[in-house]
């Protein structure tokens, strides 16, 4: 009994990393229709980051926000620079170069950084906490508490906020958004803006539980991509849901079948869910826009 | 197709399309694009025979012959149909491993490759099926899971597979084959002509591909879905089709890796070769087999030259992706062959 209730905590835990990085997948999808394969990449420049910044003894009050700032400069890069000027490319052109980004990302943070796995310290210590028989660590609280916070924020930022009403509009159709008067240029900037800032959080508050490299972006965007799929792509509380899902399904394979498999759990899920309920558990039905 | 750029040979006033039909009426010898691609392949292997110095640069010339094989399939897929699969890789690497592991249990080497290559288009199909049926983004996705899966299974399974550390392939020489007609070749050179044969007849047959009325179906659906379904194009039928028919080039192209190397790991199966084969197709232009050639030609070359494309691999391939798209989004040789043919006109 208590096996499992470790097994669960372990699994919410990196549920609420999948499910950071889902939000920020969705938000990008949402505002543009760009699936950002690059999305992984931002997780591990936000680790990186604050890894290097707190081995060079910046104090991590101090250094997370840095590594997040970091993220968010390299999203609006990446916008700026690779989608943008292709903005009227066809859907493959936009998938090439999402992923070409994300290649090139790896390799810049294995020049900038190196090829070592990083970590450093919670943030409110490793003394693990007891609760009913399993062990917590107080970052899996942190990691938690990040995401539900990011779910709250984007939720008022985007129904309660001009900006983020603006990214909505532009979402749902970016000539009439523009008609308007809505600055949609703006709008998409702040949308990887955000999105990346959120990749990067997740990364920042991940990285004393699960370590960082330069090469795990790829891995990372995938189980993104799982629990959204599995959520439904487009919806935030599909996302979380979908998330918190895909941790438990990792956790509890690699608790009672094989850990040296617990990340094919995220892919058969992927393909599981395309097989037979594409639109997720809580998507639309998907209709496609001619 | 690029292969037209070089035929236009009549008066200025004609387009190039109107050019090379009229030549081939005034009693040209009749050869057909997918025969006519095929000796242009020949010719260019013989070519490479004729001014390779060592058994160095046969090993390389086999292996850009190997990845123009792969990339054609990516040609099929991403041209033809403008689909982007991330796990190409996946298939590849079944295609070398079941060349690699069947000999072991008393399969002979060639068809140890045929159950690899059926086995890589079974399941081409079976997950191509339900998923094609869905936008492009899917299989993107599905593909790079399915990819990782396969490698993931390469790498665990130890006791069939060597595990990460890879494995010997013991089987066949191409040299054998050649000394049944009386020809005495090094085994780096056997492998040369074996791997140019076969990129030769896959260039071909992807050619005649495009001609055929499946082809042209594909091609309808690279411009419009919606437009190709109303033409009465059965879409999810002629993508998996297309993804099926690549898995295959992947899959023989893998077989072939394994026998000429005699040695695989399960990195032939991993992501970022999936992500090379996909450069491969974009730098050359993925609409033209002469784009795969062009774009193995140039990353299998490279690497080998430039001692820094081996430290920044990442950036180099990321950002080779990222500037096609944006700056010659058909990729090399359309883009050369597009320049040729206005400063003709």
């Amino acid at each position: 009994m208590s096996e499992l209730l470790q097994f669960l905590v372990s699994g919410v835990t990196v549920g609420a990393i999948y499910a950071a990085i889902a939000l920020g997948f969705t938000l990008i999808y949402n505002a543009s229709g760009v699936v950002n394969f690059a999305q992984g990449e931002f997780v591990v420049i936000g680790g990186m980051t604050a890894a290097a910044l707190i081995g060079a003894g910046v104090p991590v009050w101090i250094a997370a926000p840095l590594a997040v700032i970091a993220g968010m400069l390299v999203g609006v890069a990446l916008y700026r620079l690779a989608i943008k000027p292709a903005r009227e490319a066809p859907l493959v052109s936009l998938i090439i170069i999402t992923i070409g980004a994300s290649i090139f990302l790896r390799g810049a943070m294995q020049a900038v950084f190196d090829k070592q796995i990083h970590r450093y310290d919670g943030f409110s210590g490793d003394a693990p906490l007891r609760v009913g028989g399993a062990t917590i660590l107080p970052q899996s609280l942190w990691i938690v508490g990040g995401s539900i916070a990011v779910f709250a924020f984007l939720a008022w930022f985007l129904n309660r906020t001009r900006a983020g009403r603006g990214i909505k509009a532009t979402a749902s159709n970016r000539m009439a958004a523009a008609l308007v008067g809505i600055n949609t240029g703006r709008a998409m900037n702040l949308s990887f803006a955000l999105s990346a800032a959120i990749g990067a959080l997740a990364g920042v508050l991940a990285t004393p539980v699960t370590f960082t490299s330069y090469d795990v972006g790829v891995l990372m965007a995938l189980k993104g991509f799982s629990a959204t799929m599995l959520g439904g792509v487009g919806s935030p509380l599909g996302a979380l849901a979908g998330g918190l899902l895909i941790g438990l399904i990792e956790a509890l394979t690699a608790g009672y079948i094989s850990s040296d498999y617990k990340d094919a759990s995220a892919f058969i899920v992927i393909l599981l869910v395309l097989f037979f309920r594409p639109q997720g558990l809580f998507g639309a039905r998907i209709t496609e826009r001619v | 197709m690029a292969g037209q750029g070089t035929t236009t040979t009549a008066a200025p006033a004609e387009t190039g399309r109107h050019a090379y039909l009229k030549n081939g009426e005034a009693g040209r010898p009749r050869i057909g694009p997918g025969l006519r691609t095929f000796l242009i392949f020949a010719v260019l292997v013989g070519l490479g025979a004729l001014i390779f110095p060592s058994s160095y640069f046969y090993r390389v010339g086999t292996l850009v012959w190997i990845n123009t094989l792969a990339v054609t399939g990516i040609v099929v897929l991403l041209g033809y149909v403008g689909l982007v699969s991330l796990g190409h890789a996946g298939f590849f690497a079944i295609g070398a491993y079941a060349t690699a592991i069947l000999p072991n249990y008393g399969i002979p080497s060639p068809l140890a490759m045929l159950s690899g290559v059926a086995l890589a288009g079974l399941l081409a199909l079976m997950v191509g099926r339900p998923i094609l049926k869905l936008s492009g983004y899917y299989l993107a996705i599905a593909t790079l899971g399915l990819g990782m899966l396969i490698w993931m299974v390469l790498s665990k399974e130890a006791w069939l597979t060597g595990g990460p550390d890879g494995m010997v392939v013991s089987g066949m020489n191409a040299r054998n084959l050649f000394k049944l007609v009386g020809l005495k070749l090094k085994s780096a050179e056997a492998w040369y002509w074996v791997a140019g044969f076969a990129a030769a007849i896959g260039a071909a047959i992807a050619v005649n591909l495009a001609g055929s009325p499946t082809g042209r179906a594909l091609r309808a659906i690279h411009d419009s879905d919606v437009a190709a379904r109303s033409l009465g194009v059965d879409v999810a039928r002629a993508k998996s089709r297309a993804f099926v028919i690549s898995a295959i080039y992947a899959a023989v192209a893998g077989g072939l890796l394994a026998l000429a190397n005699g040695y695989i790991t399960p990195d032939t199966g991993g992501f970022m070769h999936s992500v090379e084969m996909v450069t491969m197709a974009v730098l050359g232009g993925a609409t033209s087999v002469f784009g795969a050639l062009v774009g193995a030609l140039i990353l299998t070359a490279l690497p080998q030259v430039l001692t820094v494309f081996a430290d920044y691999e990442h950036m180099v391939l990321g950002g080779i992706m990222v500037l096609t798209m944006i700056l010659m989004r058909r990729g090399l040789v359309p883009f050369i062959a597009d320049l040729w043919n206005r400063r003709k006109s």
